[in-house]
């Protein structure tokens, strides 16, 4: 227990621990203190001057934000000379701020809005001539409105601190000082809006959301992030049944504030014009749009048909889609079609990796673990790109905690910035790279490793066998690539008890059917049976669904309810927040098939497929109060043996500006310069120097 | 980008002179120094400075914006400051500045068509109890009339139309 | 640069960081030790780092950058068994309007303010030293490299130093423009490379400084004063001033004097007389009317508050600083609106825009006195001037708020009637 002091503010008596600042002591006990540029996580500025207050027996005004609390200190936070000393700083940040707030994106939601409001004047003395400089724009997601500035620093915190990035600095001096850009005139950098979000004021827009609406005009629909396999919280401001931003401003989630370009703008393949709306036939060798009767009827025939032929089957799903959808398809397949051959693209060796740690407990970690362990190791992964929030928790632990990093990659990554040690390797050489690390490892008090498709089978099993010889507690997470893709195995889209891989589906000239819900197979690879008759269900005409016979236009996961489990196999809730007209979720689309075939599958609803996961797939009893108020639950995926599985293991690759098809139809991801950029290297910024 | 051999010679001991591993320190003497001979600040030199002192052009960037002396725009060959200030501006400084711009034709911050002379009106210099004063280039000169300044004016000038 | 002395000296000056200037080549190591040059340094080789230390203290002297902080005590703050190295930053931004002191030393006695510097280095077991000095004095720092590469070939710098077994490297560093540079704090993150924004205090630079090594920050004249002091003892030192006050400072009179100059008079000399007998008075035999202390951040005086002695003490007692030693002194003919003016356009100019008071605050002041010389003045703006300097007092980042805020009171409280006589008049 570290030393408490007792102190006052405002009357109340308070405990509190020796040296915590004065602003955080006062905030948990209730008393805000109103500050711009202190920010929870950042460094301390001390520069906005507005958390100035009165401390008994100290001549001047103190600044709350870096007083740290003292024995007998009593403290008054809304005094008189208090008040007045806010209200003289506000009419002083108002001299040059420009009263354009009915045209203000900020206009509503204005930190600076509020303050004014708060302790402001009504009325201001100011006469003069306000420093006027035009708006710039520094690539197509930020916009720079330098007048409405008021300098609290947070943008160029969050970059530099938060995201590692370095992209934004001071220019000039004195009045006319100003954020820049690293790049002169433009900025070159993650794109992440971090900076946009965190801007107190209206002098950092987005190019996505700037001009469209007044935000209190906007539903605001707390979901999961659909692109990587974070499993990032985002709040998307939701007008007229079209999203208009994305942001987390409400902290909540396993992410914090954090989103990344994706998760922040690329929501607009949603509306993308080539989005399919209507089912499509192929007749004549030509697709034409049917109704969904005709489609339904069309697929469950022929899969009556060949499910009475006897005929062969193959299954292929999503990385996107929800747990509920999954489980429903593999029952589908399993229990409707009576067929094992059912896969999924597995980006990442959890066979291997939940068979060698069957029956331990507490070795899987989550994405809270990475901002509190002692130490963290990644191996060939390109973190800050393939996963943006584990990267940026490592990077909080390492300022907070004083975390080491260490890296064992086959080029530059980011975390080599902040690394205790990095280690290059070639393919094929990343665990004697990792055993190089072995006395540094041994050294830490506890230790997560993070690992790529480099590392499965033989080397997984040996990875572990390190971990296990380190002698210190280690836990794991294998990295993979999408939304759901730890869902998907989970739910069994494997071919578990001998079913056919995906390559082998792929592969097999006398596939009589081929069911693809929410993947695209054929982007890489060719169907070897020219009888198969081809069902797709897809938001796009993909390279899949141009070879397929019916396409199904499905919803996307902005668009439907249930739940996706994230990377460390936590568990999260999507919420619907738009819809589009002609499409439906995948769920119902299964559904619907089934009930045309007169098949029992199940309610295709997403709450009683919960339920039913619940109860039958290990791991995933999780609280429903967790899910249903916006938390992540953890699964418990390790009680007992699993056996292999035939079928590779590998990445995908994407980078931060890439995510498989819908990143081809975010029109925001390609318009920005860095798109679609390069692993290793193509995001690794320079060190700030010393 | 490279310099003259006496500056390279000057920024390899100024590199040397701070602890290991701190070459930003060299940032603002080479930017200054560096501009002497350049003329201007330019993005070309920033990157130079950046590479050199080991950090990144933006950290340069934030430099070159904040110090006074740095100038993005080449002056002119001879750059006229004349201060202003409290001590300067109780002797004539002011009058002294304003007899400048006339005789020069430019204004605060302006450059000669010729690209010869430029104008500043700056701060305190350093130079209050022999005020006013004027600094041209890195010269200082002390208790200056507007004659005296006119006739330096002038020898400058005739010292190009010599060459 | 020709060792031509600025200005006459003047017999009543008490001349001891001083007394080798107008020497032949008094910049030189031979006439620095044919005149008792590192006989001082040579004593402290043979003290301890605490009985240096103590020395310093018992002289009562002052920080002579405008703070006036106790110099033996600050040099006591520096942890000289620190594992980490020490390192000692000499403060030759010489900013303050008013002020043109540092140059002289520099110039005239580079190797007394040199000595000084060598002995703090051996009182905090330092081995490197920068001397930071601003851009505008470039040939100052020409020359400083001239006499620190004499002093390396001699042997006076570098290893070994003077066969004593201990080595100092001292090494000129460019500003680049920027007052706030002389504030301590931001010099050190000027001397690292980066913009000159002071730091928040703790730590302070005496535990993590330069490059967050423990770091002992003084003005020139402050090192200059120490080889006198170690040679003839501190107590000597501190009885030329007055209690608390030691010593004797370089006053740089500026201003409506007959003779402008740098003199050197014992701390506690009376202000009056240096305007009127050191600095011969004021031309045309016009009435005082206002004078600046110690630099223009220093409150103003009316000429009435004059007839006082210069000392630290005196003048806060009074509600004014002795500063930096920049006395500025005004006739009755100055329009004090432009004198208002032209300080907070100083100000504005070089506030660093870090904090909201200071940044905003210097600017709208600035505006409004602008608006007022131009003709514009409205009855309510001189309560507005206070106001508004009162709303930056005290509440900003640094000291530069105070420094604009405190003259501008002094005068809008001194010298209303100079506002008031400003006023247009409308008549309908």
């Amino acid at each position: 227990m570290a030393e408490t002091v007792n102190l006052t503010i405002n009357g109340q008596a308070i405990q509190a621990e020796k040296g915590k600042l004065l602003i955080e002591v006062a905030r948990e006990n209730g008393i805000s203190i109103p500050a711009f540029c202190y920010y929870e996580g950042l460094t301390l500025q001390a520069a906005c001057r507005m958390c100035l207050v009165e401390v008994e027996k100290t001549p001047k005004l103190q600044v709350g934000c870096t007083l740290p609390v003292a024995e007998g200190m009593v403290v008054h936070t809304e005094s008189e000379t208090v008040q007045k000393a806010r209200k003289g700083t506000l009419e002083f940040l108002l001299t040059n701020h420009p009263l354009d707030c009915p045209v203000c994106d900020k206009g509503g939601e204005c930190e600076l809005q509020d303050m004014v409001f708060r302790y402001g004047a009504g009325e201001s003395r100011f006469t003069e001539r306000k420093v006027h400089t035009p708006e710039k724009q520094w690539s197509p997601v930020v916009y720079f409105d330098a007048p409405r500035c008021i300098l609290c620093y947070r943008c160029v915190r969050v970059c530099n601190e938060g995201m590692g990035v370095n992209a934004l600095g001071i220019g000039n001096r004195g009045v006319i000082a100003e954020i820049v850009p690293n790049h002169h005139d433009h900025l070159e950098c993650d794109e992440c809006g971090a900076c946009i979000d965190i801007c107190p004021v209206g002098a950092l827009t987005s190019g996505i959301y700037r001009y469209q609406t007044r935000p209190w005009e906007m539903d605001h629909i707390g979901t999961i992030c659909t692109h990587c396999g974070d499993g990032c919280r985002t709040t998307l401001g939701v007008r007229n049944d079209k999203i208009i931003r994305g942001n987390n401003r409400d902290s909540s989630g396993i992410n914090g504030e954090f989103l990344c370009v994706k998760g922040r703008y690329a929501f607009d393949f949603t509306e993308h014009p080539e989005r399919l709306q209507s089912p499509m036939m192929k007749k004549n060798g030509v697709f034409e749009p049917v109704s969904w009767s005709e489609a339904l009827a069309t697929v469950a025939g022929k899969f009556t048909l060949a499910k009475e032929a006897g005929g062969k089957f193959g299954i292929i799903g999503s990385n996107h889609t929800t747990n509920e959808e999954n489980y429903f398809l593999q029952k589908f397949a399993r229990q409707g079609l009576g067929t094992k051959n059912i896969d999924h693209h597995r980006t990442g060796d959890l066979t291997t990796l939940f068979d060698a740690l069957s029956d331990r407990g507490n070795v899987l970690a989550t994405v809270g673990d990475l901002y509190t362990a002692k130490s963290v190791l990644v191996v060939a992964n390109d973190l800050s790109q393939q996963h943006p929030l584990l990267a940026y928790q490592i990077r909080a632990n390492v300022r907070h905690h004083a975390a080491h990093i260490y890296a064992v990659t086959s080029g530059p990554v980011r975390e080599d910035n902040q690394a205790t040690a990095s280690v290059r390797v070639q393919k094929g050489g990343e665990l004697a790279g990792v055993e190089s690390l072995r006395d540094k490892l041994k050294a830490e008090g506890d230790l997560v490793i993070l690992f790529g498709d480099a590392i499965q089978g033989d080397s997984l099993r040996k990875l572990i066998a390190f971990g296990d010889s380190l002698g210190i507690p280690v836990k794991y997470i294998c990295l993979l690539d999408y939304s759901n893709s730890r869902g998907a195995f989970d739910m069994g889209l494997v071919p578990k008890d001998g079913g056919m891989s995906r390559e082998q589906m792929l592969a097999a000239a006398d596939l009589d059917v081929l069911w693809v819900v929410g993947a695209n197979p054929l982007k890489t690879a060719a169907l070897a049976s020219s009888k198969a008759f081809v069902v797709v269900q897809d938001m796009f005409m993909t390279e899949t669904a141009q070879r397929a016979d019916v396409v199904l236009p499905a919803a996307s996961a902005y668009e439907k309810s249930g739940t996706v489990t994230n990377v460390c196999g936590e568990v999260q809730k999507l919420k619907s927040a738009i819809k589009v007209m002609g499409a439906k979720t995948d769920l119902e689309i299964s559904g619907l098939i089934a009930k045309e075939m007169g098949l029992n599958v199940g309610i295709w609803l997403p709450d009683k497929m919960l339920e039913e996961i619940r109860q039958n797939v290990r791991g995933y009893n999780v609280p429903l109060p967790v899910l249903s108020t916006g938390g992540a639950a953890s699964t418990a995926p390790l009680n007992g043996r699993v056996a292999a599985l035939p079928g590779a293991v590998s990445s995908a690759g994407d980078t931060l500006f890439t995510s498989g098809t819908l990143s081809r139809y975010s029109k925001i991801l390609n318009s920005v310069m860095e798109a679609p950029g390069e692993l290793y290297g193509g995001q690794a910024p320079q060190k700030r120097g010393q | 980008m490279t310099f003259s051999p006496q500056l390279e010679e000057r920024f390899a001991k100024m590199l040397n002179a701070y602890p290991v591993g701190r070459k930003r320190s060299a940032v603002v003497p080479m930017l200054i120094y560096a501009q002497d001979e350049t003329g201007a600040i330019t993005p070309e030199l920033i990157e130079e400075v950046a590479r050199r002192c080991e950090v990144e052009p933006l950290q340069v960037d934030e430099v070159v914006g904040y110090y006074s002396m740095l100038h993005r725009k080449p002056l002119g060959k001879y750059h006229v400051q004349v201060c202003t200030n409290i001590s300067c501006m109780l002797v004539g400084g002011e009058e002294l500045y304003q007899h400048a711009k006339k005789k020069l034709g430019i204004g605060h911050k302006e450059v000669s068509a010729d690209g010869q002379f430029s104008l500043e009106e700056v701060e305190c210099m350093g130079a209050c109890s022999w005020a006013p004063a004027v600094e041209i280039n890195y010269d200082f000169h002390h208790h200056v009339t507007p004659q005296q300044l006119d006739e330096l004016i002038d020898k400058l000038s005739a010292a190009k139309k010599a060459h | 640069m020709p060792l031509k002395l600025f200005n006459e000296p003047s017999p009543l000056e008490t001349k001891v960081v001083s007394k080798r200037f107008g020497l032949e080549n008094s910049h030189r190591l031979d006439t620095y030790l044919a005149n008792d040059g590192f006989k001082a340094f040579l004593k402290a080789r043979e003290m301890t780092p605490e009985q240096i230390v103590d020395e310093v203290k018992a002289s009562a002297l002052r920080g002579r950058g405008g703070a006036g902080f106790p110099t033996g005590l600050k040099w006591s703050f520096v942890p000289r068994t620190s594992p980490k190295p020490k390192y000692i930053v000499i403060n030759a931004d010489e900013s303050e309007p008013g002020t043109c002191k540092d140059r002289l030393l520099m110039e005239y006695d580079p190797f007394q303010m040199i000595e000084g510097i060598l002995i703090a280095g051996l009182a905090m077991d330092a081995h490197k030293g920068y001397l930071y000095i601003r851009g505008e004095y470039r040939y100052i720092i020409d020359h400083m490299d001239k006499v620190i590469a004499e002093g390396y070939e001699r042997g006076y710098l570098g290893k070994n130093i003077a066969g004593t077994g201990f080595d100092f490297d001292l090494y000129t560093h460019s500003g680049a423009g920027a007052y706030e540079c002389g504030e301590e704090t931001a010099l050190l993150d000027s001397l690292e490379g980066k913009r000159g924004i002071p730091r928040m205090k703790p730590p302070f630079p005496a535990v993590a400084g330069a490059w967050a090594s423990p770091t002992l920050l003084n003005n020139v004249e402050t090192f200059s004063a120490v080889p006198n002091i170690i040679l003839n003892g501190g107590a000597a030192f501190a009885a030329l001033g007055t209690p608390k006050n030691g010593g004797t400072r370089l006053v740089c009179i500026s201003g409506h004097v007959n003779k402008p100059g740098v003199y050197e008079l014992p701390l506690g000399f009376p202000m009056l007389k240096a305007i009127y007998e050191v600095a011969g008075g004021i031309p045309g035999g016009k009435k005082l009317k206002a004078v600046v202390p110690g630099g223009s951040s220093c409150p103003f005086l009316r000429a009435d508050e004059c007839d006082i002695p210069m000392d630290y003490d005196t003048l806060a007692k009074i509600g004014s600083m002795l500063g930096s030693g920049g006395m500025v002194v005004m006739d009755e003919t100055t329009d004090m609106v432009k004198v208002a003016l032209r300080v907070m356009r100083f100000y504005a100019h070089e506030s660093c825009g870090w904090c909201i008071p200071c940044r905003e605050g210097t600017t709208w002041l600035r505006k409004i006195l602008q608006r007022f010389d131009d003709g514009g003045g409205r009855h309510e703006d001189v309560a507005l001037l206070g106001e508004l300097s009162r709303n930056m007092l005290g509440r900003t980042f640094c000291a530069l708020g105070d420094a604009a805020a405190m003259p501008t009171i002094s005068i809008v409280d001194k010298f209303a009637a100079d506002f008031e006589k400003r006023l247009v008049t409308v008549t309908v």
